[in-house]
């Protein structure tokens, strides 16, 4: 139930232990990863460029920060079974946030201002699945028009300015390492440690494998999902906070024109987390991230047409999820 | 008699089931409608009205029947676009096609797009999320990989003649196809197909046991979504011409159709004619909302409100009727 790293060990024998844990997708996603970056570095150096230079990692790193800390929450709300199709709408609206409150006020209260706003937005979300029951499908989409409406009725282009001070949090870096990063790792640690090592954790994955059994075991399936929301919102508030160090200005675009909604949910599947709850984690989240910010550098180091890179995204993405659908039948066989 | 009668309400709320309250909700929008603007049930009007919505009714009945079977269809807004671009380069290559050839062309192709999402969803067992997210991808990259970034190129006369043209001088064939597929749509829910596919969608094992075919059921779903994609495209297309935004929007805004129309996201329950309604009723609001002057971007907001309380209360009145269902409402269908 917690996970597909659990296997009565004493039963089994190390060898079968070995291979449940090569066919946990979070181990599998860091492999496919690894192998994409070596294959990468081949193909780049055969067209006589360089994947793996400091300036090159540094972008990998800092464009994967935004699309994970937006994951690394998807995936808490996919494990409980539901799903956000707001965050996008979330992004823009916590920058333009973010950047209006730094203009007139301190760092602090612009920071305190954009991460209440996106706990309301959760708590608005979870409140509508759980107690409106309405499908997590409908009613996140139905929050987005929400948010964009408001959007688009008071900012026309980008607004606000976000202060010196916190720009750092976007451009400085440790060698080749962004300090964002840190941010992004320690997020997402809290959440591993959430979901791993604590009651809620379990209650999620529980919510999620099955949301009746749940329930009837006494499990606050409710507040479990309510909370689920909670903290998605908030990584969406912190990856909001982010892209506003790094725009240095509000932008209404900023989180649709990425598709941060439909692209985290890939890397959540891609990560191995299954879509109908219950199964995966953070780790192999970040793992998709990785694979996903990897695979859009080697084709910028190709110069490949950016329209020719989404037909390639897409045929990955469906191409991992066959892959796990399969060996998970072949388990279960 | 009072039998006769109890006999004949069971009947009308089996018919009307779930779809209930999409019904209410048409009938207050178009007697809003009346109220706003008289002259909206005027023939040249509303004919108007019907021709701007029948897209989305077509499209609402593909989706219908996808999300009907337990699954989702997130790539139709992709194939309205490719669609629409494709039409034009081809047209762009053999200026002298016959309208019908290259309609015909779009056809195939969207069934051919639905064909790779059916055969990806139930071989391949990939959720249909994702199948199809990826199969959107797919087609706007290479759609626009393949014109060159940006579309170009007219579409002809004749062949705009469906999406803006009338019969007899005064029908849509706009209209006439939107008919033509709802006559279309119930004829086929009626058939061992319509039936099979309600059961797959309801709960796959218990129909395999009972001897459905459920992936050939569902394969044959998605490519008629497909099919209607593509018709809905040459429909835009005709409407408002060539546009790199052609179908933009338009997946969610056929789910949200055809959740408006009580059908439940996880399959098995609802009516294709309320889904359709659904489609009807989304059209009006946003008509309503433009007659009463709210703003373009205010009017995601009031659409955003409008959806969920529908089907927030459409989920209230259903578990007060009948407390068996416990299925949960959160998740998606895999």
């Amino acid at each position: 139930m917690t996970g597909t790293t659990v296997a009565p060990s004493a039963v089994l024998k190390p060898d079968a232990v070995r291979r449940s844990r090569l066919a946990d997708p979070a181990v599998g996603i860091w492999l496919a990863a690894a192998a994409v970056i070596v294959l990468g570095w081949i193909v780049v150096a055969l067209a006589g460029g360089q994947l793996l230079t400091r300036t090159n990692i540094t972008i990998i790193l800092s464009n994967s920060v935004a699309l994970g800390l937006v994951a690394v929450g998807q995936s808490l709300v996919i494990l409980t079974g539901s799903l956000d199709l707001s965050v996008a709408y979330l992004i823009s609206l916590g920058t333009l946030v973010a950047a209006e409150t730094m203009a007139s006020g301190s760092v602090l209260t612009a920071v305190v201002a954009v991460l209440a706003m996106s706990a309301a937005a959760g708590l608005a979300n979870g409140l509508i699945v759980t107690g409106l029951k309405v499908n997590a499908f409908i009613a996140t989409l139905g929050t987005a028009f929400i948010l964009r409406g408001w959007i688009e009725d008071n900012y026309t282009g980008p607004a606000g300015k976000v202060s010196a001070s916190f720009q750092h949090l976007g451009y400085d870096r440790i060698g080749p390492i962004p300090v964002s990063i840190f941010l992004l790792a320690a997020v997402a640690a809290v959440l591993w440690f959430i979901t791993r090592r604590t009651r809620l954790g379990h209650h999620m994955y529980a919510t999620g494998g099955d949301e009746h059994a749940a329930r009837l075991s006494g499990v606050r399936t409710r507040r479990t999902v309510v909370i689920a929301h909670v903290l998605c919102s908030l990584c969406v508030g912190a990856a909001a906070l982010f892209l506003a160090a790094r725009l240095g200005s509000g932008a209404p675009w900023a989180g649709t024109e990425a598709r941060y909604d439909l692209d985290s949910i890939a890397a959540v599947v891609l990560g191995g987390t299954a879509l109908a709850g219950g199964r995966g984690g953070v780790l192999g989240t970040l793992g998709g991230v990785l694979l996903l910010a990897v695979l859009d550098s080697v084709f910028n180091q190709l110069s490949i047409d950016p329209f020719f890179k989404n037909v390639v995204r897409g045929v990955v993405i469906i191409a991992a999820v066959a892959l796990y659908a399969r060996r998970g039948s072949r388990r279960t066989a | 008699m009072t039998t006769a009668t109890a006999v004949w309400r069971k009947r009308g709320t089996a018919a009307l089931g779930a779809g209930a309250p999409v019904y209410a909700l048409l009938a207050v929008l178009f007697a809003a409608l009346a109220l706003t603007n008289p002259d909206f049930y005027e023939p040249d009007r509303f004919l108007a009205f019907v021709k701007r919505t029948a897209p989305l009714v077509i499209l609402a009945a593909g989706q219908y029947l996808v999300v009907v079977s337990g699954e989702f269809d997130l790539s139709v807004g992709a194939v309205v676009t490719a669609g629409v671009v494709v039409a034009a380069e081809l047209y762009g290559s053999f200026p002298e096609a016959h309208w019908l050839v290259i309609s015909l062309a779009l056809l195939l192709a969207g069934a051919v797009a639905g064909l790779a999402n059916g055969l990806i969803t139930t071989f391949l067992r990939v959720p249909s999320f994702i199948t199809t997210l990826g199969m959107m991808l797919i087609l706007e990259g290479a759609v626009f990989y393949w014109a060159g970034g940006s579309p170009h190129g007219v579409l002809p006369e004749d062949f705009r003649i469906l999406g803006r043209g009338s019969a007899f001088g005064w029908l849509p064939w706009a209209a006439l196809a939107c008919l033509a597929a709802g006559v279309l749509a119930v004829w086929l829910m009626r058939s061992d197909f319509g039936r099979t596919l309600i059961a797959t969608g309801d709960s796959e094992r218990t129909a395999t046991l009972s001897g459905v075919r459920t992936h050939r059921v569902r394969v044959l779903a998605f490519v008629l979504s497909g099919v209607a994609a593509a018709l809905t495209a040459i429909l835009v297309g005709g409407f408002s011409g060539v546009s790199a935004q052609a179908g933009r929007g338009y997946e969610f805004e056929a789910i949200t159709a055809v959740v408006l129309g009580g059908v439940a996201l996880g399959g098995g329950r609802g009516s294709v004619v309320s889904a359709m309604a659904g489609a009807f009723s989304l059209q009006a609001l946003f008509t309503l909302l433009n007659l009463q002057g709210v703003s373009g971007a205010l009017e995601s907001t009031v659409q955003g409100v409008i959806v969920i309380a529908a089907v927030g209360l459409g989920a209230a009145n259903w578990s007060r009727l009948r407390r068996t269902r416990t299925r949960s409402s959160g998740g998606t269908p895999s």
